[in-house]
């Protein structure tokens, strides 16, 4: 028992850490603790990822492998944290002068991050569902953050019903698969599900996948993911767009391949055909869009389909290729979207695209790093974006689905356009931008960051790409 | 020591001038203007010295690659830069004429520091093309080239900027993202991404069938078709040549000579690089059908040049009918067809380049692109009138200049390959020299009447400088053409030796299965 606590210290600690947390603030003054608890909550996930990080190679497995630590928790456990940091730093000067900065919220991305950290480690059906609902009521609050906006209180509403809706399909999958292989433990699923599977078992794991592509918003389970980026406040849309993707992209690598390896055959093709229709419905339907925060969630689906199309290749290097897109997506996701959040006039925030008509003359700089990023977000080379693309498409051409890598670079090219467009108006367009000059220094630095990050990856990719590798090897053998 | 770097070092000064703008540059007066100016002219200088160096090392008889680099790269990919005989004079044109389009822009006014960021990032992506000796480096640099040229255009462009734009990007990017995918298939069939490497691999050509289709030279044919896709649209080929004229007519003058005399032999480059010795059978197949794509490319593209009313629309067109030539030269396949196809890609480089500054010169007097708003320039201008009369007779390909070798060499292969074609061909010849004179005849002959031109200036010192090395080369070309050939000969020669085995050995196959069937 002793053992096993020791293995998920980490996610033991966070949660003591946000309960005091809640403790602290609910008797000592609410709200005027909150930026301090920003500070304090992101150096705690900080280092709670150095450590995780630094923890060396093996494989342990906790309460009879419901809990399961090995190197691709970890990886998916530092991008999670990481990014959660970034997105609680960025955050913190916008929600302040909004008077949205209440202390409950650095908690609540606290414990969503904790059920991450559960849902990558899972190794049970049960520890799967605990993790995912963590996470989810934790995100179903801070999506209604801002009480008195009805478009905010939409938001979090329709958050949640879908959210029940693709719980109860993922519940629904998991009792078939229960029905079928007598167990919740993933490691008794992958002995029933060899060669001849039962039926049922495969309907089992067609409804976990169809609860799993709701929470990566997958289409066609994405309908609710534009209005819930535009209702949400900015920087819990950040947030929606970072780590809780990585979360569900690692716990859809984790159920497929430790449950499900046995039958590659089965669930390759539902992931062909989640990513074929994320890719295409992300390339168009964000043409049309003059809002950047439904844009971005149009850019999140289709990005979506291609760590699928990743992790449809149903190898090791498929998981890789999806690691390494994930985080070079979560990077690219982090400097947009300070950018986004930098986008002000008059102090009230602006999400019309319009509103950068050639805001290169008025921010020269900011500019530049926004254009870097949107053309690696589009994949073109020699921007790290594009290494990401071709990291899948190669997993997805050795895995013979050459004609999903050539559907993915057809709507690349579609999705080109809508990228290009942000950067025809900041850079051709006809009339100054009003937008206001400055601005935060943090959001300044994460942006020029991520932006670097993008040229300089090109020399080398900060490790990302061994790190990546070896966390796959222990998912899949 | 120098030496071993020496291809690096050529591509990367431009970046690295860039990033110094970039980052140090600060302030848009006129004191920072020139700053960029003159840090990008001497950053284009050093390249062109460094490469000078490149040319003097390098020994034409030697058929490898030479001045290899080779380091490790992110992804499991290497960094792999080298020369042979085919692309060391791309490299050379390139260092050439960037230093050039420097000067040609040096009247730019709007947001100069980023213009020459832009131009020197360019240069850096398109030495790299040439160079790369590994699939994905090359892919790298071929696509990179995108973004600088997408702003080029955007942003310094003309009145209708925005919608060529968009469509030289999304047109070049789609035609690419297939060859991204061939790329791969590559990787995952010959287990390398190292092109010296694929050039000895033999891809399958057994015949394929898909959904019921007989597909010849299978593996190859597909793979042929994709790279094809790609660099068709970048050279430009009928029928996807239509984002060209949008692009040149839109871009400033400078962009226009990268366009036109750099850009462009990106697409001829990679028909030379990948498509004939990577996949032999396949272009032996496939031959016919290009060489008929480029005889209608060089007819058509020249009626339709003659009905220009704007003269860097019509300087366009003919450059698409040049590039008929070189296509078919190139699949032409044999030693004159493939020398000439080199050779008029460089001379092309020089000759369009030239002309595109030729109007650039007047419309920056004048602000128009109109012929009929011009007429009788010679009496107002006469050396500009010399110097356009030398390029427009290049451009027709008169003899002693470069334009005659290239169109005589590349007419000469296609002879050899399919008599037909080179007939069809050959009255393209006779059709531009009908645009190219009507073109000058109606914009610098005749009595000087508008009212508008009775002021204008001929051109100034530093526009004759601009086109005294293009003078220089496009003669100097034309009555020793051994210069190219003998450096690219033996390249070529063994280019075409591996290519005809290859052809030869399937077909000896072939007929040993015939006969075993009987």
């Amino acid at each position: 028992m002793g053992a096993d606590l020791n293995i998920i210290l980490p996610e033991i600690l966070l949660s003591v850490f946000a309960m005091l947390g809640l403790l602290v603030g609910a008797y000592g003054g609410k709200d005027k603790w909150a930026p301090m608890f920003v500070w304090a909550t992101s150096a705690v996930l900080v280092a709670t990822a150095a450590w995780i990080g630094l923890q060396g190679a093996g494989t342990a497995r906790a309460f009879d492998g419901m809990f399961v630590d090995d190197g691709f928790a970890r990886f998916a456990k530092v991008t999670i944290l990481l990014s959660a940091a970034a997105i609680l730093l960025m955050s913190e000067g916008y929600m302040a002068r909004r008077d949205l900065l209440r202390f409950e919220y650095p908690l609540l991305i606290v414990l969503a991050s904790v059920g991450m950290m559960v849902m990558v480690s899972a190794g049970d059906l049960i520890a799967l569902y605990m993790g995912l609902e963590l996470q989810s009521l934790s995100l179903y609050v801070v999506a209604a953050l801002r009480r008195d906006s009805v478009k905010s209180t939409e938001a979090g509403l329709k958050y949640f019903v879908l959210g029940a809706l693709s719980s109860g399909l993922l519940l629904y999958g998991a009792s078939l698969v229960y029905g079928f292989a007598g167990t919740t433990l993933f490691s008794g699923i992958i002995e029933a599900a060899q060669g001849e599977t039962p039926v049922g078992l495969l309907f089992g794991l067609a409804f976990i996948c169809a609860g799993l592509a709701f929470k990566v918003s997958a289409a066609p389970f994405h309908m609710w993911t534009p209005d819930v980026y535009e209702g949400s406040p900015t920087p819990v849309t950040a947030f929606f767009a970072t780590a809780p993707k990585v979360a569900a992209m690692g716990l859809f690598a984790r159920v497929v391949h430790d449950a499900f390896g046995g039958v590659v055959g089965d669930w390759q093709q539902i992931l062909a055909v989640l990513s074929v229709a994320s890719m295409f419905l992300g390339a168009v339907a964000a043409i049309g869009q003059r809002n950047i925060k439904r844009l971005m969630a149009y850019s999140s689906i289709a990005h979506m389909g291609y760590a699928l199309m990743g992790l449809a290749a149903g190898t090791a290097q498929g998981v890789e290729s999806m690691l390494i897109y994930m985080a070079i997506y979560v990077t690219m996701n982090v400097g947009t979207f300070a950018f986004i959040l930098s986008m002000e006039k008059d102090g009230a925030p602006v999400v019309e695209i319009d509103a950068l008509s050639l805001y290169s003359k008025r921010e020269p700089m900011k500019a530049l790093a926004m254009l870097v990023l949107l053309f690696s977000l589009a994949g073109v080379p020699p921007l790290v974006g594009f290494f990401a693309k071709y990291s899948v498409l190669l997993a997805a051409v050795e895995a013979n689905l050459v004609w999903l890598a050539i559907l993915g670079v057809i709507a690349s090219v579609i999705g080109a356009f809508y990228y290009l467009r942000i950067v025809y108006l900041m850079y051709f367009g006809a009339e100054e931008s009003e937008l206001d000059k400055g601005g935060s220094g943090v959001l300044w630095g994460f942006l020029v960051a991520s932006a670097a990050a993008m040229v300089l990856g090109v020399i080398n990719l900060f490790g990302v790409e061994g790190a990546a590798a070896a966390a796959a090897a222990t998912l899949v053998n | 020591m120098l030496l071993d770097n020496l291809l690096s070092i050529i591509i990367f000064i431009p970046l690295i001038a860039a990033a110094i703008l970039g980052l140090f540059l600060r302030g848009n007066d006129e004191a920072a203007q020139n700053n960029a100016k003159y840090v990008a002219l001497a950053a284009t200088l050093a390249s062109l010295l460094a490469s000078l160096f490149l040319l003097a090392g390098f020994d034409p008889s030697n058929t490898d690659f030479q001045f290899v680099e080779e380091g490790e790269w992110i992804l499991g990919l290497t960094y792999k830069m080298g020369v042979d005989g085919i692309s060391v004079l791309f490299v050379m044109l390139t260092t050439f004429l960037m230093p050039i389009t420097i000067l040609a822009c040096w009247d730019v006014k709007d947001r100069v520091k980023e213009y020459m960021i832009a131009f020197l990032v360019l240069e850096t992506l398109m030495l790299g093309v040439f160079c790369a000796l590994d699939l994905v480096l090359f892919y790298l640099f071929f696509e990179g080239g995108l973004i600088p040229m997408f702003l080029i255009i955007g942003i310094w462009g003309g009145a209708n900027r925005i919608y060529a734009a968009f469509k030289f990007f999304l047109y070049t990017f789609f035609g690419s993202v297939l060859m991204l995918v061939a790329m791969v298939a590559m990787y995952v069939d010959a287990g390398t991404t190292d092109i010296t490497a694929l050039l000895n691999h033999n891809f399958g050509s057994e015949t394929l069938e898909i959904w019921g289709f007989q597909i010849l030279g299978g593996l190859q044919t597909i793979l042929w078709l994709a790279f094809f896709a790609s660099f068709a649209v970048k050279m430009p080929m009928w029928p996807v040549h239509t984002w060209l004229p949008d692009a040149h007519v839109q871009a400033p003058t400078a962009g226009s000579v990268v366009l036109a005399a750099i850009l462009l032999k990106l697409g001829g480059y990679g028909f030379l690089r990948f498509n004939l010795p990577m996949f032999p059978v396949a272009s032996d197949i496939l031959a016919d059908f290009v060489l008929w794509l480029s005889a209608i490319a060089i007819v058509y593209t020249s009626l339709v040049a003659l009905m220009q009313e704007d003269m860097k629309k019509l300087i366009a067109y003919s450059s698409v009918a040049h590039m008929g030539y070189v296509t078919a030269g190139i699949f032409a396949a044999n030693q004159q067809g493939v020398d000439g196809a080199i050779f008029q890609m460089i001379s092309h480089g020089f000759i369009s380049g030239a002309l595109f500054l030729c109007v650039g010169v007047i419309y920056d007097r004048m602000h128009t692109r109109e012929i009929d708003a011009y007429g009788g320039l010679v009496n107002r201008m006469p050396a500009y009138a010399a110097v356009f009369m030398l390029f427009t007779m290049a451009n027709v390909g008169l003899p002693g200049t470069s334009g005659f070798v290239g169109e005589f060499l590349t007419l000469m292969g296609m002879f050899q390959a399919n008599t037909w074609v080179a007939a069809v061909a050959a009255t393209g010849v006779i059709l531009s020299a009908a645009y190219a004179l009507w073109l000058y005849r109606r914009v610098v002959m005749g009595d000087l009447i508008k009212e508008s031109l009775k002021s204008i200036t001929d051109m100034t010192p530093r526009e004759k400088g601009i086109f005294a090395p293009l003078i220089i080369m496009t003669i100097l070309l034309g009555v020793y053409p051994s210069l190219v050939t003998d450096v690219i000969g033996p390249s070529v020669a063994d280019l075409l030796s591996q290519q005809q085995a290859a052809v030869s050995e399937l077909n000896a196959a072939n007929q040993f299965a015939e006969a075993g069937g009987n």
